[in-house]
């Protein structure tokens, strides 16, 4: 569903990434790790055509998201996406934070907005804050707004740009559970985490970068069990050694 | 002090009145006018498309580097000969306060809206929301809210400019004091009394902005 | 739109005249009143911080009087109330006697308006500077007036360069205002030239592009004031 195909993206004369190819599969769930600065994030907001590619292609379902004709907002509606820092819209309730794009994009009438977001703030677990505002809820509970948000579109595809980095520990599971409910129902995931816990239970795949670069690219099982470059295993030992 | 009469003002009190009306009316549609240009122009600066920006650029530049009553002058003489016909003192001066002070919004706006974290932005992207509908309900909103001080502000600051279509004898509040001061030679009075009315209604406006800063910061 | 073009009428010698009589008094007017803002100001800015209860009372209350009231209407105060107010004697001397009225007056009251902002900038300056300064030097034993000699005066003129060069813009522009009390200064030889010769698009151009370039000047100069003065990597407390 997702294909990447020898992307390279520069900041002036810095190169994040090189040659990055991958895809992800209708209904698979794709985890990439690494260290900070190794330009996972920046490759989750190509997909979507937050962040500008200057080689390569990448598509969804088809249609390339590198190329000049494509209606990006058209596309980036079908896909839905979760921030480090959840970016909810502050000046709104969480109910207007679920509608705005529901209404002005997918052109819902009032009513079927508001009926499909008390079915998705319900699911998230957080039906009785419909009327709050995104500052009077935790962390972890902004974080499952923000997916709801996602939700609200019908998306074909979820990405997580790192959705439990900016939470306190106690709050990171609420989030994990309603990404790995998403995962079992079959929603095609590509999410940027260090979680791995996460990516042991519901991971198909791991991609493993460092230095703007694709390192592994393999099944779980193996990544975990026999990482095959000296980098993946020195990053796993530190992350997992503690 | 006994040569003084300040029993004049209270006989021309009435007249006064109609002044500070005119000025407050002219206050309150410059702010309008101009934070909607200011806006418009702030948006084009950060547009991305270069002649856009070099435009606008250009334009709150001049116009910041020249004094308002230029500004009045160049609008008293302008807007009649290119319209054909005159429109009256009250229009031209709207006029000029609108693109004068479309400039000073432009740049608290501007500001405001470099204040909003470019998060904000992606996420209103990654809904599928278009430029003008993230810039609508999303960047717009929070940039106005977090500037509502330093627009308010401007906005006292503007109200004490109005007082300068004294130099084309529009009747505001000014001129009305200095129409009184001159006719009935009371010179002292008068613009004391201007001054008394000024300081009023500014004072309570600052200290209005003093509150909403206090309160936006806890 | 109707209109007879005549750059030319620029160059006459009569309003050419006129034109640099007007760049003159402009100039003369603004610099005179920021020499005395930056002084008046500097104090009051200075007594907005000072422990001392009963000085920051009053430099507070200059403040929000001089800042409050339009300059036009304290033009007018300081041109036609306060010979009037003042003791009989210095009264008619201020009419009479006083060389230059319309300049002075003007100075005086450019100069005290301009003095209030300038004093905000410098409270905010001083205010910029990182708290623990302020203890070190009294942990080093420093007086209150050392303090402010030696530590928070340096630091937080060099902070405040930037918001009193447009300061300093104000100045020129504001000078303008003196035309209401008589002073011949650019606007209104401009605007005198527009009604002798009802050229007014060739007299506000002339005007508008002076004002212009005494901007580029005035911005040019502080920004060069601004290189010179920086303090390598410090940015004050909020950035």
């Amino acid at each position: 569903m997702i294909e990447i195909e020898k992307i390279s993206k520069w900041y002036g004369d810095f190169r994040v990434l090189t040659d990055c190819t991958t895809s992800v599969e209708k209904g698979e769930v794709v985890v990439v790790c690494g260290p900070s600065g190794s330009g996972k994030s920046t490759l989750i907001k190509c997909v979507n055509g937050l962040e500008p590619v200057q080689e390569g292609r990448i598509s969804v379902e088809g249609q390339e998201v590198t190329a000049k004709s494509t209606n990006l907002t058209k596309l980036r509606s079908r896909i839905g996406m979760v921030f480090q820092h959840f970016e909810l819209y502050p000046h709104m309730s969480v109910l207007e934070n679920l509608c705005l794009a529901q209404e002005k994009v997918l052109k819902r009438s009032r009513d079927e907005a508001v009926s499909r977001a008390e079915e998705l703030i319900e699911r998230v677990g957080l039906s009785e804050h419909l009327t709050k505002f995104p500052s009077q809820l935790s962390g972890g509970q902004q974080q499952r707004v923000a997916i709801a948000r996602s939700l609200a579109m019908d998306p074909i595809a979820m990405l997580f740009d790192e959705p439990t980095s900016a939470l306190d520990p106690e709050m990171i599971n609420e989030v994990l559970d309603v990404m790995v409910g998403l995962a079992k129902d079959g929603m095609t995931m590509m999410v940027v985490t260090h979680e791995m816990g996460f990516a042991r239970k519901v991971a198909d795949r791991v991609i493993f970068m460092d230095e703007g670069a694709i390192v592994e690219d393999r099944e779980t099982q193996a990544f975990f069990s026999n990482p095959e470059s000296d980098r993946a295993k020195d990053f796993l030992s530190k992350i997992l050694n503690h | 002090m006994d040569d003084f009469d300040f029993g004049v003002i209270i006989q021309s009190l009435p007249f006064l009145w109609e002044g500070l009306q005119l000025s407050l009316w002219l206050t309150f549609l410059a702010i309008v006018g101009g934070i909607a240009l200011g806006t418009l122009l702030a948006l084009a600066r950060l547009s991305g498309i270069l002649p856009l920006s070099l435009l606008a650029a250009g334009y709150v530049n001049l116009i910041r580097s020249v004094p308002l009553i230029l500004v009045i002058f160049w609008f008293y003489f302008l807007v009649p000969l290119v319209l054909g016909r005159p429109i009256g003192g009250f229009y031209s001066a709207l006029i000029a306060f609108v693109l004068f002070e479309a400039a000073y919004y432009s740049e608290i706006m501007r500001a405001g809206i470099q204040s909003v974290r470019q998060g904000q932005v992606f996420a209103g992207k990654a809904t599928g929301l278009n430029y003008w509908q993230i810039q609508r309900f999303v960047v717009l909103p929070q940039a106005f809210r977090n500037m509502i001080p330093i627009l308010v502000t401007q906005g006292i600051i503007l109200f004490q400019d109005t007082s300068l279509v004294f130099v084309v004898s529009l009747r505001d509040f000014m001129t009305a004091s200095s129409i009184v001061a001159r006719t009935e030679g009371r010179l002292v009075e008068m613009y004391l009394f201007a001054a008394v009315v000024y300081f009023v209604i500014c004072f309570a406006g600052s200290l209005y902005v003093r509150r909403l800063k206090s309160r936006m910061a806890t | 739109m109707d209109y007879n073009w005549n750059w030319g009428v620029l160059f006459e010698e009569e309003y050419l005249g006129w034109l640099i009589s007007g760049f003159w008094w402009t100039i003369a007017v603004a610099l005179c009143a920021w020499c005395i803002a930056i002084v008046v100001g500097s104090l009051v800015g200075i007594g907005r911080t000072v422990p001392n209860r009963f000085i920051r009372a009053i430099s507070g209350t200059y403040v929000e009087l001089f800042r409050n009231v339009p300059l036009l209407v304290q033009m007018f105060i300081w041109y036609f109330a306060v010979p009037e107010l003042v003791p009989d004697d210095w009264g008619r001397w201020m009419k009479r006697d006083m060389p230059n009225p319309e300049f002075t007056t003007a100075v005086i009251a450019l100069a005290l308006y301009t003095a209030s902002r300038v004093a905000e900038q410098v409270r905010a300056g001083i205010e910029t500077v990182p708290e623990g300064l302020n203890a070190a030097a009294k942990a080093h034993g420093l007086s209150v007036a050392q303090t402010y000699r030696h530590i928070l005066l340096p630091i937080s003129f060099r902070l405040i360069v930037p918001p009193l060069t447009s300061e300093f813009l104000t100045v020129f522009k504001n000078s303008s205002l003196a035309l209401t009390i008589g002073l011949l200064e650019l606007t209104a030889q401009s605007q005198q030239i527009a009604e002798y010769t009802f050229q007014g698009f060739e007299a506000f151009t002339a005007a508008t592009v002076i004002y212009v370039c005494i901007a580029l000047v005035a911005t040019v100069i502080s920004q060069s004031l601004e290189r010179y003065t920086a303090i390598p990597g410090f940015v004050g407390k909020e950035a």
